[in-house]
């Protein structure tokens, strides 16, 4: 790896043999508090650290995984061949003895069917999908077009008693992934869920409205730009602000 | 003047001006008469219903009594609670989940505060977890008695409803004592448990051992040979295992099925595996199936709760590091529980490290590693899954919970479509949602 980074290049990250491409993310904190330009004369606001991670880890865990994590890849790679696999699974995760799969979204439909379908994989059940909205989340500098939106699958294999997560990651520009409705059709509200607090869209799906929120809502609540709400309340001549415009350790 | 006949009213021009004649009865006139088609209504049923268990609104297209589309809409008790975390520390969480699900508040805890403690890589005390499946299992009691309760009074069964709420009162007694609160108890904390059994409260729960098997007995009694109570559930509510799992559906709906699908059992936590109990299940996939299983299900709790208090080893209910686990020694003093003297005295007095350690966890918390994972606990309703999502920092940047009341109860088209309008009521009993966990 080049050192021609010269003064931005972090120190401890070039030993760790890391690029930015791979680096986990997570990126710099600043302060122990969280506060930055304010009259903290403590001096842990000037603190900056590197922190490891960060919400969404883009590096890829190397062979072998460990444990079933083999043998479910190696199946799936069975059941869709080895191109389309390629092409699907950007990268493989392992972490605290779970195992989540990135996956390009136009192969996610061909994945889910043999995920469910293939005898040697099985998973019957479609635990959850959830949303989670990445932005912000420190991590490398990042351009605009960063897929910030996840979609989360939980599938479980009842045969087998495992389970696997698949995520795909779409732009909030773009937020369209296909939909899983066909082979598991208990995502139906799940989808619409997701749909209504995060603005996914998801493709193909039967009658794709909000669930939770009235018809005529504005906006997608749980996405992190959106504000939590709330008034401000006053007791004993005071006036306590809303939890999202408080002071906050972060 | 426009010369456009409007189709609900004639009219006809005067001298004051346009006087306009409502006779109404020109449906058939107005819409077209379709002989197939005129017995067609639509029904809005809820939210504000007493049968539709919560705050649940059903549009059913009737011909007859016969149901031929139900529709299920939802959200009328949403509160934004996953959002909320996102903007409290991780042990402010546990106070915001356990209103979600109320009629099962614990689980929510002990799946909440599983997932976190899985994010930190920490195992709680063997006391703690013994303690944690004892109120969880008292909790599930207490759950499918209100089950059984509310959906006997949906039925027009009175009786099951008032002494349905008689024995979840000895739960919910017990709960009190235990946790300070009937309800939301915010009584499992990341680490461990907010404080220790009471005194005197394992012999309350040795006495709620000895009187409950007694009640189930007379349920049984009261219910199960009854010809109306029996016919009213039979043959309802079909579900079979290809419509729960395409459905996702869980808990006693699937178990109903003959699938005898338990995380207890599937995927042990709290050290279930090292305990003796079955999973009941039932061959029939309708509304009476349902009712049975929970019945012995809750056979199976008292089993637990027994076997639970038999290891209950003296220890301690915390994480021993002092950097997760709460600083405060609760005491109950004059004027309520509260920070115990002793501890007060020490941070005030004696020890300024030990106020700042305290001012720092309280006010700050404690960090979380980032990463993911997916928690699965059995709740009284199926599988409760906790998608937790963390940056590195003193709070969650996602919580995200598979409530099984939300996916269970879209099964209800399935189950009622094609059945008589009575027996979407018993149908949706059956899958006994919980409307706080359904819209969270």
């Amino acid at each position: 790896m080049s050192t021609d980074g010269g003064s931005n290049v972090v120190p401890g990250r070039e030993e760790a043999g890391y690029d930015d491409a791979t680096a986990p993310s997570g990126g710099f904190r600043k302060g122990a508090f969280g506060v930055s330009g304010s009259g903290d004369t403590s001096g842990f606001g000037g603190l900056v650290r590197v922190e490891p991670g960060g919400a969404v880890a883009l590096h890829s865990t190397e062979r072998p995984y460990g444990g079933w994590f083999d043998e479910v890849t190696d199946a799936l790679i069975d059941a869709v061949g080895e191109a389309t696999f390629a092409a699907a699974v950007q990268r493989v995760l392992v972490d605290r003895g779970e195992i989540t799969y990135f996956v390009a979204r136009e192969h996610l439909l061909t994945l889910v069917q043999a995920l469910r379908d293939d005898e040697a994989l099985r998973f019957e059940l479609l635990s959850s999908v959830s949303g989670v909205d990445y932005l912000d989340s420190g991590g490398p500098a990042v351009g605009p077009g960063r897929p910030r939106l996840h979609a989360v699958y939980h599938l479980t294999s009842m045969t087998y008693r495992r389970r696997i997560r698949l995520e795909v990651a779409v732009t909030a520009e773009d937020p369209h992934v296909p939909s899983v409705t066909g082979t598991y059709p208990t995502a139906d509200w799940h989808e619409r869920e997701t749909f209504d607090m995060f603005g996914i869209v998801f493709d193909g799906h039967p009658g794709l409205t909000r669930i939770l929120m009235p018809d005529d809502w504005d906006g997608h609540p749980q996405r992190k730009d959106y504000p939590l709400g709330g008034i401000p309340v006053e007791y004993h001549d005071a006036t306590i602000p809303p939890p999202d415009t408080r002071r906050a350790y972060r | 003047m426009t010369t456009t006949q409007d189709p609900y009213a004639g009219s006809r021009e005067t001298t004051e001006g346009r006087v306009y004649t409502v006779t109404g009865g020109d449906w058939d006139a107005t819409l077209g008469a379709d002989p197939h088609e005129n017995e067609r209504l639509v029904v809005n049923m809820g939210p504000q219903h007493p049968s539709t268990h919560g705050v649940l609104r059903l549009v059913l297209d009737l011909e007859g009594e016969t149901v031929t589309k139900a529709r299920v809409v939802i959200g009328y008790l949403h509160t934004g609670i996953e959002k909320n975390t996102e903007y409290r520390n991780w042990v402010q969480g546990t106070t915001f989940v356990t209103r979600m699900d109320y009629l099962a508040p614990l689980y929510n805890e002990a799946g909440y505060c599983m997932a976190v403690e899985k994010l930190l890589g920490i195992e709680v005390p063997q006391r703690a977890q013994t303690i944690r499946l004892l109120v969880m299992e008292i909790n599930r009691i207490a759950s499918h008695l209100v089950g059984l309760a509310t959906g006997g009074m949906e039925l027009g069964a009175l009786t099951a409803m008032t002494n349905g709420f008689r024995e979840r009162e000895m739960c919910l007694d017990l709960l009190e004592e235990i946790t300070g609160l009937r309800m939301n108890h915010a009584y499992i904390r990341p680490g461990g448990l907010a404080q220790d059994l009471p005194e005197g409260a394992v012999e309350h729960i040795r006495e709620f051992l000895e009187v409950m098997p007694k009640r189930v007995a007379d349920f049984h009694r009261m219910l199960t040979g009854q010809p109306i109570w029996q016919r009213r559930l039979k043959d309802v509510g079909y579900l079979d295992v290809t419509g729960c799992l395409a459905l996702g559906v869980t808990g006693p709906i699937l178990r109903s099925a003959g699938l005898p699908w338990d995380m207890r059992k599937v995927e042990p936590y709290l050290g279930y595996e090292t305990y003796d109990f079955e999973v009941p299940t039932a061959d029939t996939c309708d509304a009476w199936g349902r009712y049975l299983v929970r019945m012995a299900e809750v056979n199976e709790s008292l089993k637990l709760i027994g076997q639970a208090l038999d290891r209950l080893e003296p220890g301690p209910v915390m994480v021993e590091d002092r950097k997760i686990a709460w600083p405060a020694q609760l005491a109950l003093g004059p004027d309520g529980m509260g920070n115990s003297h002793e501890h007060v005295a020490h941070i005030m007095g004696q020890s300024m490290e030990a106020l700042i350690h305290h001012f720092k966890l309280v006010t700050e918390g404690f960090r979380v590693p980032a990463g993911q994972v997916y928690v699965p606990i059995e709740s009284p309703r199926g599988e409760l899954g906790y998608h937790v999502v963390s940056d590195g920092s003193t709070r969650p940047w996602r919580v995200h919970v598979r409530d099984p009341s939300f996916v269970n109860l879209q099964a209800t088209a399935a189950m009622s479509e094609g059945g008589m309008i009575a027996d979407v009521i018993a149908a949706i009993a059956s899958i006994d949602p919980v409307m706080g966990g359904v819209d969270r």
